[in-house]
Parts: structure tokens; sequence; C-alpha cells
């Protein structure tokens, strides 16, 4: 090993190893059958979002042909494999679609929600005095709230839209992220590596950044699956209480809504959106458990 | 003892291995060990060995995943790996007792201590709740602690650690049992603390017949409490033997290299420098051929050393009992090496670089309570640092010795500018540090003044690379700017520490606790500092590997003249080390001066009694004893007058509880905080006493 | 422990007040849009909405109105809804009964079965028993609470056609229309508790004072009961009180998917319905409940805790 060839892979920075580390650790999930299942979920998932125009075999918000049964031979060719809804549209075609919109809403509203109760967390644990103590009244403020009746008052004021709904979770999930970070904050700004780094002049934005976030990268990846899959809830009920998404775009949540008074009648209309959303947050929660219990073992 | 009675515990031909996701780990080998009544069997070894093992075996409490593999355990004439489990239940607790390392996590959080005692008996004899109280309430007096009945009814956090270890002691011994055993019961202790459980373990034997087996990894704590001796290395016992036997001559190598790492009280770093047993203790399953020693013994042979498993020998001429595993005891004659092997020149002191002067450190806390509210008081200070003075010299070894709650580590933050002094100042090349924080410090100060931290665990941080750890700190310092000679900067200072280079890509979780600590010194010594703190670096360390480290930051120090500031709470290292002593209690300086001062009277009554306080692992040297009464007084609150009088065993009167005590100077630099004339105190005898070289028993044969 | 309370009631009034701050701001101002446009509706005209605002006094200075607002709160006056025409108290207070024995049974039938399970499971870890339990208990909390309604529903309703879809009481009330509410929310909220539960018990159960218990000799049923459960029932306690405000939130599904005519149900009617002093009253109660209960257990949990309790 020369010493040029070596210095060139310095890592400069503890991201990229961590996020290559995070890596690996889903490779560790062949050791859990839970993870591995989680994992075969999401996965399922993600392709299907991502091959969508391949999948669907109608168009998801034109009516075909009003209270199809699953199987039944379309008039114009194909079949719809999930029947259709009250007005005519194919279920498969539309939860498919709608794949699209849980996994593209979901996932931006979690890393939103993540970058403020991080970045709250932080300055919380690390600076603590009244800063800490503003922001965890603020935080004990907001989650007092029942979470339901919070989104509900949002949603009342500034309207159902996709980024409303992103704010709206950002706003009501980032004090519980900030909880969960301070605490790992709390414990990691007392190790000697912390005082090492406050030793040598470091600023606190680098000590936070780089000496104590990646080292709460473990119990923050396990809560970030846990809270994906309840963003996925969220969204799926707001979706069901006529708060999501403004129609005709594909939501799993509002194709329940939409139908469930004709349940009685044609339950396929409310069940297929219902396994679809309860499969993939499943995904996620098994992931989660599968990656807390690797993480538990070393 | 009486040789006629039956054995109390054999265990013959034990082996333990604990069944995990990559295969078997054998845990112990090949163990055989007999306790007669009222004997003490003290098991000694570093951590891994497997002495913590043979106590849970023998109390039939492996876990899931551990097992007996081969090998009898028999009490009193019945094989406990035969028993079943309501068999079991009604041997522990009444018969083998058990006392644990950390009292608090042992004692259940929510339960009174009183319940906690009472149990005992009930659930093994059939006597009335009344009955059982006062047992409980003599039992707690027996282990001497004052007011039993408040002590019954408090809940296990309202006791100090010295109390609940009594108190889980004393739980042990409620049902008089035949065996106690006892897992490293004062590691979580402090020095003053452990000496005063030491006594009472050591008169449990005397007073209630009790058998005991003291597991520890501190040699001298084993002379002070045990009759026989077993030598613990890698799961197997290497020697075994009375204490006069084994520790005046030791057989084993592993035996002489322990007792080589441990620094006794008549060494010193220059004149007989420890001597590190080197490489690392192999892992459990990675064992080698024949003697498991024998990578890093001194005597290896090869064809002899590395063949077969070994077995027990006797040791031919030596009391009946004392035996040992190894092939060439009989040829190795250790003393020939002993004596002054190596010399180091010591180092010429330069110009003063450091002083204290009257510094000061309080913290604010605010009280929040109600009462406090009403009263006004709201803010209360407690004064971690009180009037500190003394000074140290370039390339001088200056140990601040005390027990928690002290102040030393309050005063390493103001050092390093985590915190800003009260008042008075902290003088570095004669430039004020007391109140400017790390940021406002430039580069070049803050890279001449660095620590060593203590907890080799969490001095690195494990999301990082050890090359990239280090670099940091050379281009924070701004010692080299070019990648290319920071990258060779940092290959330098791994040569520095011993460590091999390919260790740059390496993450801190493949290291050893000793490698850890290796990288630590080395990143404290990056920017070429002047001033290195270590804050007990080698207190979480095992024996052998300690004695690696400390010989590493001496000579490093020796190399670069580097005053070092080296805190302990552990005199017989600070006596080997440092040049000179700061004794801190509760705050203030009790006394400081030279080494040698320090440890030949006048004493201050705290350095007294911290001197008796110390284990020391040579049956020759005596020691009078003193034992201290009650607990450390909290920093929140601490006594008015002299911090030590609530404690003191030559307290004078009201003197000693209202008036803070004056610094009496003896000579130049050698000062006492005390209230006792200065002639009074320069009359008290030596505490320790150790024989002349011509005295000693090796010496006359 | 008295300091503890009087700070922790303190802390409920000063959260109300900034909770009813927050709900001012976002309902009664200009903030997020005209209060007069949004109870109107957008097709009103400027006229009608300037008439409205002058009846009732939008004109004047915000923090008048707060205070104002905020004075008619406290003494009792909620306004009147505009939705069912009339005084919101006399509409809330049938609902808020209604959801109060929807939450008794759930709560009567969640916690010993999540408690019994958690501890059954946290005292073997790694058995067959605990792993089962896990997987169900990720499983149950894994479904949304309209998914579990409309597979109840397809079971029960549909399939078997045991138990009816809805649950309006329109006949009086009636037992059999509660099951399925109840059912849904006792499956979504169970595998949560049962998993804190059994995580706290497991803890307890490595613990050191537990082998102290175990190698003490006393017989097992002691370690469990006098040992281990007091520690291990905790955090449960907690969690259980805090899932009231869960629990909140999951009646206004369930009433709305079963058309139960609860709380829940009110506060989504009013939102969709822009009743305004409706919805600012819902939500007071709803927070008011969610935030006695947190103090409670805050309360409960340091006077569980000797530790806290005695220091």
């Amino acid at each position: 090993m020369s010493t040029t060839a070596t210095t060139t892979q310095m890592p400069s920075a503890g991201y990229g190893a961590a996020l290559w580390r995070a890596l690996k650790s889903f490779g560790l999930l062949r050791e859990s059958w839970v993870g591995m299942v989680g994992a075969f979920l999401v996965l399922f998932w993600v392709m299907v979002a991502i091959l969508a125009p391949l999948i669907a075999t109608f168009d998801p918000n034109s009516s075909i042909q009003p209270f199809a049964k699953p199987g039944m031979v379309a008039a114009k060719g194909g079949t719809f494999w999930l029947g259709t809804d009250h007005i005519g549209r194919d279920i498969l075609s539309r939860i498919v679609w709608g794949s699209r919109t849980v996994l593209i809403y979901a996932p931006l509203a979690t890393i939103s929600a993540y970058t403020v109760g991080i970045l709250m967390g932080l300055l919380a644990g690390y600076r603590r005095g009244w800063v800490d103590d503003v922001l965890s009244r603020l935080a004990d403020i907001i989650l007092s709230f029942p979470v339901l009746v919070l989104y509900i008052i949002i949603i009342a004021t500034i309207g159902a839209s996709g980024i409303n709904i992103i704010i709206a979770i950002t706003f009501a999930s980032s004090p519980g992220i900030m909880r969960i970070v301070r605490g790992l904050v709390l414990d990691l700004r007392n190790r000697d590596y912390v005082a090492a780094a406050q030793t040598r002049g470091e600023s606190d934005w680098k000590v936070m950044l780089v000496e104590i976030l990646p080292n709460a990268r473990g119990p923050l990846i396990v809560d970030a699956c846990l809270r994906l899959g309840y963003v996925i809830i969220t969204i799926g009920v707001l979706g069901f209480l006529g708060l999501g998404l403004p129609p005709p775009d594909p939501d799993w949540g509002g194709m329940v809504n939409e139908t469930r008074q004709m349940a009685m009648a044609f339950p396929h209309m409310t069940l297929f959106p219902c396994i679809a959303i309860s499969s993939l947050i499943l995904g996620f929660n098994l992931l989660a458990d599968g990656l807390r219990e690797i993480s538990l073992r070393d | 003892m009486n040789d006629d009675q039956a054995p109390v515990l054999i265990c013959k031909d034990l082996s333990i291995s604990y069944y995990t996701r990559a295969g078997e780990i054998p845990a112990v080998v090949d163990f055989s060990l007999t306790v007669l009544p009222g004997e003490t069997i003290g098991i000694v070894g570093e951590s891994g060995c497997g002495k913590s093992t043979v106590a849970m075996a023998i109390m039939q409490y492996m876990g899931a995943n551990g097992g007996i593999k081969s090998g009898s355990i028999t009490f009193k004439d019945r094989d406990l790996n035969q028993m079943s489990e309501s068999e079991l239940r009604r041997i522990r607790g009444s018969e083998i007792a058990m006392i644990y390392q950390e009292p608090f996590a042992s004692l259940n959080p929510s339960l009174k201590i009183s319940t906690q005692l009472m149990e005992v008996p009930l659930a093994h004899e059939k006597i009335s709740t009344e009955e059982a109280r006062q047992r409980a309430l003599q039992m707690l007096s027996d282990v001497k602690l004052p007011d039993p009945e408040r002590i019954m009814d408090s809940y296990p956090h309202q006791l100090s650690g010295g109390q609940q270890q009594r108190v889980v002691i004393a739980m042990g011994l409620l049902s008089n049992p035949s065996l106690l055993l006892l897992d490293e019961p004062t590691t979580a202790l402090d020095v003053t603390v452990e000496a005063g459980i030491v006594k009472l373990v050591a008169d449990i034997s005397k007073k209630f017949g009790t058998s005991q087996i003291y597991i520890s990894h501190n040699l001298g704590l084993i002379l002070e409490t045990c009759d026989r001796v077993f030598v613990m290395y890698s799961g197997e016992v290497v020697e075994e033997g009375t204490i006069d036997s084994l520790f005046t001559w030791p057989r084993h190598p592993y035996t002489h290299g322990l007792f080589a790492c441990i620094p006794l009280p008549t060494a010193d770093k220059n004149a007989a420098p420890l001597k590190p047993i080197r490489g690392q203790l192999p892992l459990p399953f990675e064992r080698p051929q024949g003697c498991y020693y024998h990578p890093r013994c001194d005597h290896f042979k090869p064809g002899l050393c590395d063949q077969e498993h070994i077995s027990m020998a006797h040791v031919e001429g030596s009391a009946a009992d004392h035996r040992v595993r190894c092939l060439r005891y009989n040829e190795i004659d250790h003393h020939l090496q002993t004596p002054d092997g190596e010399v180091k020149k010591a180092l010429e002191l330069g110009e003063q670089v450091l002083e204290v002067d009257h510094m000061k450190k309080y913290y604010e806390v605010r009280d929040t309570s109600l009462r406090a509210l009403i009263s006004g008081k709201r803010v209360r200070y407690v004064k971690a640092n009180e009037e500190l003075n003394f000074s140290a010299r370039e390339g001088e070894t200056v140990a601040i010795v005390g027990e928690s709650g002290c102040g030393k580590s309050t005063f390493a933050k103001v050092l390093m500018g985590l915190e800003k002094g009260t008042d008075g100042e902290v003088r570095h090349r004669d430039k004020d540090l007391s109140d400017i924080a790390v940021r406002d410090r430039s580069a070049k100060q803050i890279g001449s003044l660095q620590m060593v931290f203590q907890n080799p665990f969490d001095t690195l941080n494990p999301s990082h690379s050890i090359g990239g750890q280090i670099s940091r700190v050379i281009k924070k310092f701004g010692v080299e700017k070019d990648k290319k000679k920071i990258f060779d900067r940092v290959m330098t200072l791994l040569d520095t520490v011993k460590l091999p280079r390919d260790f740059y890509f390496r993450k801190p979780r493949q290291l050893s606790g000793g490698q850890k600590q290796r990288i630590g010194i080395a990143r404290a010594f990056a920017g070429n500092p002047s001033m290195v703190i270590a804050d007990e670096p080698v207190s979480a360390l095992d024996v052998s590997v300690a004695a690696a480290v400390t010989e590493l930051l001496m000579d490093i120090q020796r190399e670069q003249k580097t005053t070092l500031l080296f805190i302990s709470h552990d005199l017989s290292v600070v006596r080997y080390l440092s040049d000179r002593i700061v004794v801190m209690y509760l705050g203030h300086i009790l006394e400081r001066g030279t080494t040698e001062q320090i440890f030949t009277p006048p004493y201050s009554p705290y350095t007294e009694a911290l001197l008796s306080a110390v284990p020391i692992a040579d049956p020759e040297v005596t020691k009078r004893e003193i034992v201290l009464e009650g607990n450390l007084p909290s920093a929140m609150n601490p006594p008015k007058g002299c911090p030590f009088c609530t404690r003191c065993h030559r307290r004078i009167g009201d003197i000693c509880d209202n008036e803070p005590p004056p610094e009496q100077v003896v000579v130049d630099r050698h000062v006492i905080k005390c209230h006792i004339p200065l002639e009074e105190l320069k009359k008290v005898e030596p505490v320790i006493h150790v024989p002349d070289e011509s005295e000693r028993l090796h010496a006359r044969h | 422990m008295v300091t503890l309370v009087i700070k922790r009631i303190g802390f409920m009034i000063f959260t109300m007040i900034i909770v009813s701050l927050i709900l001012f701001l976002l309902l009664e101002t200009e903030l997020t849009g005209d209060p007069a446009a949004r109870v109107l509706g957008q097709f009103s005209n400027e006229e009608q909405r300037e008439l409205w605002r002058e009846q009732h006094g939008y004109n004047q200075p915000v923090m008048v109105r707060y205070v104002k607002w905020l004075g008619n709160f406290a003494t009792g006056d909620l306004g009147e809804s505009i939705r069912f025409k009339g005084p919101v108290a006399d509409v809330m207070l049938p609902r808020l009964w209604n959801t109060a024995i929807l939450g008794f049974w759930t709560f009567a039938i969640m916690i010993p079965l999540s408690l019994t399970l958690g501890v059954l499971s946290g005292m073997r870890e790694g058995s067959m028993l605990d792993r089962s339990i896990s997987v169900f208990g990720i499983l149950t909390t894994s479904v949304p609470e309209f998914a579990s309604a409309v597979f109840f529903s397809a079971l029960f309703v549909f399939g078997l056609k045991w138990l009816p879809g809805t649950s309006s009481m329109s006949g009086g009330f009636e037992f059999r229309q509660l099951i399925l509410p109840v059912m849904v929310l006792v499956v979504y909220d169970f595998g949560y508790v049962a998993r804190m539960t059994r995580a706290s018990m497991a803890e307890v159960m490595t613990s050191q004072y537990i082998r102290t218990a175990v190698l003490k000799g006393l017989p097992y049923k002691s370690v469990i009961v006098k040992h281990a459960l007091r520690n291990a029932l905790i955090a449960p306690f907690t969690v259980i009180m805090l899932q009231i405000n869960w629990l909140l939130s999951g009646v206004i599904v369930v009433e709305f998917f079963f058309a139960y005519k609860g709380f829940g149900a009110l506060i989504l009617e009013a939102s969709l319905n822009n009743d305004i002093a409706l919805l600012e009253a819902c939500a007071m109660v709803a927070v008011f409940v969610a935030v006695a209960t947190q103090t409670l257990a805050d309360i409960g949990y340091t006077f569980l805790n000797p530790r806290i309790r005695f220091s």
C-alpha cells in the first residue's frame, strides 16, 4: 500500500461512510426474517410505483365501466382484475398509480419532518439551557394535541393539497422526532470524544453534526422506518376523511372514502385499497423491527 | 481453619461454555477448586478470564446461552448440576449467597430495604415477620451500618454506594450461608469506602465462619481478604496457592508478569519501570495450542509449550497446595531478571509552565422546589473547586489525587476552557486561561494544552476512522496543512504509540481498550503539546494493558519533555509515576508536595487515610489500619469548617467543624491544610512500612 | 411531590392558554385567510362579509377579541353552532358522552389484554409466545383504523352477517352496534401497548436486581409479582395514559366510518362544514382531555417511582 494511494482513499467526511454502513446493515437483514419480509414488501411497492405505467392496464382517472366485479372482462378489451368503482374507474390501475402518490408524499413529508426535528433536537440537547426549555415546551404543546385533531385543524385552515399535507405532517411530527434526537444527544454529548472535539475548539455545529449526529443514526433509522409507516397511515386517514389530496388523482385513503357507501354491495371497491395500504405500512414496520433487532445484536 | 473438616464446595474438572451465533465459546476450561469451611478463596484475573463465569456456574445461573459442559460442582456432598430448580431455590440465598459488583443495580429500586432484607429469611425459614425484621436489624448493625432503623425504611437510591454494598452484604449473610460469593464487590466504590468494605469482608469468615470466594482483578485486595488464591488466564487457572506462597514465590510466568505490571509502593518510574506483558489476551475461540499463555511468554520453548494442553502440577518443594500450569516453572528463575532490569533517566525539570493561583470554581444550581421558591433561596452554589494553589514545571508529572466529587475533573475542565473559573487565575506560560473559553483560544494555545480521557470506550468517535480522527486534530491545530504531510504525521504518531500503521483505516470498534487509549494518547500529542492532562487514563483497563499504556505515556513524556497532569484516584499508580502530588477532597487541596513528601509524615489526616486504603499486592509490606467512618459528604452541602471534619479520625474539636483550616507550609512547596499543629502531624508514624531489600523473604533464600 | 403536582397543573394551564391562542390565531384571524369568507363560503360577496364581521365583532382589535373570546370560553359560553343551529355546549355534551362509552369499552378490553400478553411475552423473551405476540402486534399496528374497519365489516357484516355495519344507534342504544367500533380501536391500540409492556418487562427481567431476587432463592412467583411487575408496569402506565390522546384520533376515524354519533365525528363535521365555534370548542375539549391525562400520567409516574418520589 503506497502512501499516495492511501491518501486518496482518505475518508473526508463521516456521512459517506455512514451511508455505506447503513446500506451494509440492510445487507445484514438476511439474518432477520421479519426484516426480510418487510424489505420485500417495501421493495415490491417501490417497484410497482416505478413501473406503474407498465403495470396499470387502464387510465386510472377515466370512467370505463361502473360496478365491474373483479376479473370481469372490459367491453373494449382488457380485464378489470380488481374490478371497477362506482364511476367505472379500474381499481387495479388506481391502486398502482396511487402507490406513486403515497411513495412520493410520505418520504418527502418524513424527510421534511426529520430535518426540522433533528435540527431542533440537536439544538435543544446540545445547547440546553433556555434554548432547550423553549423548544421542549413548544414540542410539549404541539404533542398535547390529539394528532388527528391537529391535522384536521391545520387542513381546515390552510386547505387540502400535497404541499399542505407535507407541512401539516412536518408540523405535527417534528416535535416527536425532536424529543428522540434530544434524548440521544443528551446521552452522546457527555461522551469523551465530544469533549475531545470541544477541547480542540471545534464549533458547536461541527460537534453536533460531525461528532454527535452520526452516532445517533442507529435509533434514528429505525424510528424513520416506523415513522414512514405512520406517515402513510396519516396520509391514508386524511384521504379517508376527505381531507387528503383533492380528486381525481388516485389516493388509497380517498378511494375507500369514495366507495365506502357502496361497500355493502361491492366490497372489492374498499377491500383492495385497504390491503394495499396495510401491506405497505406492514412492510415499513417489519423492516423497522428487523433493523432494530440487528442493531441490538452487535 | 481445620483441615479435617469436610469441604464446603468442590468443583472438579469444570468446563463451561457459552453458545452464541458464532458457535460455542469455551469460557472456563479444566477448573478445579476445593473450599474448606471458613476459608476465603480469591480468584484473580483480567477481564474475560472467566472468573465471574465460575461464580455464576456455582449459583447455577448461567442464562439462556450458557451451560456446564463437563465436570461437577459439589456443594456439601450434593451435586449442584443435578439439582432441580426448586432444590436450587432452597440452597440459593440460604446456603450459598452472592454479593455483586454494582450494589445499586442489584437492589430493587422500588422496594424498601426492609422488604428486600426480610424476604430472605421469610423465604427460607419458617419464622414470623417480626423475627425476620429483628434479624435484619441485627444484621444491618453487624455490617456496621449506623441507624439500622432508618436504613430499613429507606429505598436503595437514598443510600450511598458504600451503604448499598453493606446492605447487599447483610442480605447475603441473613440466612447464615455456608458459602458467600463476592464478585468484585468494591469495584464501583471509592478508595476509602472500599477499605471499609474490605475490612468488613475480611471479618466475615472470622465472625460467622462463612466460606468465601472473592473474585477480583486486584491482587492487592485479594491479599487483604483471602487465604488462598487462584490466578486465572484465558479461561483456566494457571496457578494456585496460599497467599504467602503465591505472592512471595509466584511460579507461573503470567502470575509473575501480573506482579511486574502493578506499581508497588517501593517502585518508581525511573528506577524500576513497569514491565507490561506483551501481546493481547487471546479471544476464547482463538486460544493457541498448548499453553494458552505461550505467545506472550518470555520463557516460551517451541516444541514444548505449544504442543498438548497442559495440566496443573504441584510445585515441588513448596506448600502442599501450591500448583502451577507450566511445564518449565522449575527451570525459570524469575529473580534473575527482576532486579533493575532497566533504568530510565529522570527528566531534568525546566521552567514553570503552569501556575494555579487561588482558583475557584462554583457552579450555580437553581433549586426549583417549592420550599426554595417560598424561602427565596433559589440559587445555591456547588463549590467544585475552592482556592486551588499549585504549580507545575516543564517535564514534570503532577498528580491530582482524590475520590469522586473532589473536584479534580472540574479543574481539568477549567484548564481546558470547557468551563470558566469563578475566581483566581490559572496561568499557562504566564497567560491566565481561567476565563478564556476554548473557542476564544488560539489554535496554538489549544494545541499546546491537550487531554487524554478516561474511558477508552468513548474516547474515540465510533463513526469515524482512526486516521480521520487524528488527521482532524493535526489540521485543526495547523501543525501541517498539506494532505500528504498530515498523513505522514499520522503515521509517525501511530509509530510513536506503537500501533501498526494500517490502523489508520480502522474503525474504533475494531480496537481493544488498550489500543483505543493509545490512539487517545496519539491524538493528544498530535499538536506537540507542552502540557497534557490525563484524566484516569488507565483506570478502566486491565492490569497488564494499563501497565503498557502507562509506560507509553511516560516514554512519550520523557521524549517530548511534556508537563503531565495526571488525575487519578489510585495512589499506587500516582506514587509510581508522579514527581509531585496534589491531594484533593471536596474541592479543597488538603495537601501538596513532592511524592516523597506526601508518602512520609507529616501527613494531612486525609492523605494518611488514603494511604492506608491503598491495597498493596506485597505480603511483606505492612500498613497501619485507618478505616474512615461515614460517607463522602455531598458537594452541594459541604461541611462548614474543614471539608474532611465529618470523617476525620484525628478531629481535634469544634474548630474543625466551624473554621476552614489554614494552609501550613512544612517546607517549600509542601503544604498541608489542617488545624492540627505541624508539630503534632510530624509525630505521626508512617502508614506504610516497606521492608528493606535485605529483610525480604526471597532475599534470605 | 407537592411541588411537582403544582408545577404540572401550572404547565397544564399554560398549555391550554397557548393552545387557545394558536386556535384563535388559526381560525379567527386573517392569518390563514378571511374568517368571514370561511364561514359564509367563497361565493359570498364583500358586502355580506362586512356585515357579518360587523355583527360578530370582527372589526375590533385582535387582542381585544382574543381576551373576550377566552373570557366567554372560561365562563362556559362556547358560542353558537352554525351547522346544528344551537349552543355549542348542547351539541357537544351528548356526543362526548357517547365517545366516553366507546372509549371506556375500548380501554376495558385493551388494557387487560395487552398488559397480560405483554408481561407474558416479556417474561420469556424469545419464546414462541413472545415472537407470535411481537409479530401480531406489528401486524395490527400496521393496519390503519379505516382499513381494519373495512376488513372487519367485510368479515362480520357482509361475510358472516353477525353484526350491523353501522352504529348510528338510530333506534336507541344497542350494544351490538358498539362491538365493531370497539374491536377496531382495540386491535389498533393493543399492539403498541403490548409491545411497550413487553419491552419494559423484558428489560426488568434481565436487570441485576431480578438476578439478585432469583439468587436469594425466592419462589418464582414472588420474583415476578413482587420484584418484576412493580418495576415493569411503570412504563406501560404512562403509555396507557398517553393512549387516551391516540384514542381521540382513533375515534374520529371509527365514528366517521360507522356513523356513530360521537365527539370524533363531531369534530370532523365541524371542520368539513366550517363550523368555527364548534370546531374551536371541540378542539379545546380534545386538547384539555389530552393534557389532563398527560398531567395525570406524569404525576402517576412520579408516584409509582420511589426514585423520583423521594428526591
